[in-house]
């Protein structure tokens, strides 16, 4: 993977400012982090607390803690619902993969009538407000019995990854060099052949860039799992707002570890995709 | 593939041999129909489908807990929510969100892009840093920002509190609230312009740099003839991106004050949330969902429009 490209090298200064105001901006983080790692009264401690021992016992509470008035230890499900937060993320982001690359193969190579029409209109679907869909996507999943399953959220998330995902793979098509396609078809390449053996292993990277990238936009998705999951099948997102509300004193070290966890891929990515995250936040809209 | 391409040429009229329905969709003139049509069909169901039924809705007076045979109202709805002062109310209060919060978001985001347009040692780490908040869970950041707000040992309050001598607390006052609202929001997307810049800024080429030089313009003037034009297209595009989003600002403000105090930081999708999910009033909701959807759509055109100018300039 190529470096992000630059304007030149830095004086010292720069370096120095740079690295003190990252460090700043990155605080909120940092400080959950740290947060997790805290004691309940290291915790709620004022004024706060920079140093102190660190413990694990946070993140030990995050699957299994002791009941209230007795010393049997009970399962909090949280092992469940990031299960859940995987597998359905997981399964949308293939499915959505799948048929993406299809439809962006055929409005990159195969234009419709209309080609731009249908581009706008499944951007559009992309970019509209989910409070719109929401209410007749809920009487839907009720009236049909698919809310709180598996099948009707998976459905749901490979809707809302296929056009991100039509998008940022067509932007990798369009990249192409039709030369050498135009020259295996003149050699008598099939079609499917030309797809197979030529542009897909050109896009490779593109799609994993894509694959990754709609994992974790499915990964932090939180209104759609708020109404349409249910016990069995809630997600961390749902799971970490709930137990942000309700309760009236929050347990912020165990939720400070839980955020700590839900964080890792996210971190993972944001390394890994450096150069691809433009293309990523803009729907392949904006490439460099 | 030969049988199917004689097919296509007769047109895929039935031939001597019979009509073979494979073969006509198979022909190359359907091929883009063909590879289209599964990501068609998936979208047609769960989001086309579903934005008819909530226009259909949108004319009746329907409510979700009620088992009443619902009426057909006219536009009865969208005459109700366009004249609610509670609506345009909410609408102010996400004027106010979306400009401040965009406005914060361009400063902060130039700012990062212009430290961090030169390399320098441990550039990729720091990148990481700065541009982790964007790829956040709003939970996580709406997590962060109520430990920050929390009135007895969260930071900020502290911090005011050693000025002050009194306690502090960000989310009780109307202004206070949105403030804190728009400074999560700030936070969390400062990143994006940044990233939208620091691709502007890399961009020009380094001659006119050396020319200017040469020249001895001035800071300012080399900034505004030569910098500034190759980061204005996507400028623009970081302003309406993000002026898109915002507008559909739920997740923070329904994690972090949950619209109060009052309905002092109701976005408008928190309203229509409330509207069909809480009030049950699922026509107006409905309805009120439909004005917004008018404005994205027309937000959405302009982008893409100013997406084709931005590359064409190119």
């Amino acid at each position: 993977m190529a470096r992000f490209r630059t304007t030149g090298d830095a004086g010292w200064g720069r370096t120095a400012a740079a690295a003190v105001v990252s460090l700043i901006y990155f605080f909120p983080v940092l400080w959950i982090i740290l947060t997790a790692f805290k004691t309940r009264a290291d915790a709620l401690a004022v004024p706060a607390k920079f140093f102190f021992v660190p413990t694990l016992d946070n993140f030990v509470r995050v699957f299994s803690r002791a009941g209230v008035g007795s010393d049997q230890e009970f399962s909090t499900g949280f092992d469940l619902f990031f299960f859940n937060s995987i597998f359905i993320a997981g399964s949308s982001v293939i499915l959505a993969l799948i048929i993406g690359t299809l439809a962006a193969y055929g409005f990159s190579r195969h234009p419709l009538r209309g080609n731009d029409t249908y581009l706008f209109i499944i951007l559009t679907t992309r970019m509209l407000p989910p409070i719109v869909v929401i209410i007749p996507i809920f009487l839907m999943f009720r009236v049909t019995g698919l809310s709180g399953t598996y099948i009707g959220i998976i459905m749901l998330y490979t809707a809302f990854n296929l056009p991100f995902a039509i998008w940022m793979i067509k932007s990798f098509f369009d990249e192409l060099n039709r030369e050498v396609e135009d020259a295996a078809r003149l050699d008598g390449s099939t079609e499917p052949r030309v797809f197979r053996l030529i542009c897909l292993p050109q896009v490779k990277a593109g799609l994993a860039a894509t694959a990754v990238f709609a994992l974790i936009l499915t990964w932090n998705e939180f209104l759609f799992a708020l109404l349409l999951t249910g016990t069995e099948t809630r997600t961390v997102p749902v799971a970490m707002a709930r137990t942000i509300g309700g309760e009236i004193g929050v347990d912020w070290g165990l939720l400070a570890a839980i955020v700590c966890l839900f964080l890792i891929p996210v971190f993972v990515v944001t390394y890994a995709l450096q150069n691809q995250l433009l293309r990523g936040v803009t729907f392949g809209t904006v490439r460099r | 593939m030969a049988a199917t391409d004689t097919t296509a040429e007769r047109g895929g009229a039935p031939a001597a041999r019979g009509f073979n329905p494979v073969a006509w969709a198979l022909a190359p003139e359907r091929r883009g129909g063909l590879l289209v049509a599964p990501a068609i069909i998936t979208l047609f169901v769960m989001n086309i489908f579903p934005l008819m039924w909530s226009l259909g809705l949108s004319f009746f007076n329907y409510r979700a807990n009620r088992l009443t045979v619902p009426d057909f109202v006219w536009f009865r709805n969208f005459e109700r929510v366009l004249t609610d002062d509670d609506v345009w109310e909410r609408f102010q209060t996400t004027a106010i969100v979306v400009g401040s919060s965009v406005a914060l978001q361009l400063v902060i985001g130039f700012a990062l892009a212009l430290l961090f347009a030169k390399s320098f040692p441990g550039r990729r780490i720091l990148l990481m840093l700065v541009l982790t908040p964007m790829m956040l869970s709003f939970v996580a950041v709406g997590v962060f920002f109520k430990l920050f707000y929390e009135p007895t040992f969260g930071l900020v309050s502290q911090a005011v509190a050693i000025f002050t001598g009194e306690p502090f607390v960000v989310l009780s006052t109307p202004t206070g609230a949105l403030i804190g609202i728009i400074v999560a929001d700030a936070w969390m997307w400062s990143p994006f312009v940044m990233l939208l810049v620091l691709a502007g800024l890399v961009s020009v080429p380094k001659y006119l740099y050396e020319a200017a030089e040469i020249d001895r313009a001035n800071w300012w003037r080399r900034f505004r003839t030569i910098t500034f034009p190759y980061i204005k297209g996507l400028l623009l595009l970081a302003v309406l991106f993000r002026t898109i989003e915002t507008f559909k600002l739920f997740d923070i403000v329904y994690l972090i004050t949950q619209g109060g105090p009052g309905s002092s930081t109701e976005t408008i999708a928190v309203y229509v949330y409330r509207m069909a999910f809480q009030y049950f009033r699922t026509s107006q909701a409905s309805a009120l969902a439909y004005i917004v959807l008018f404005v994205v759509i027309v937000l959405t055109s302009l982008y893409l429009y100013a997406v084709r100018r931005t590359s064409e300039a190119r």
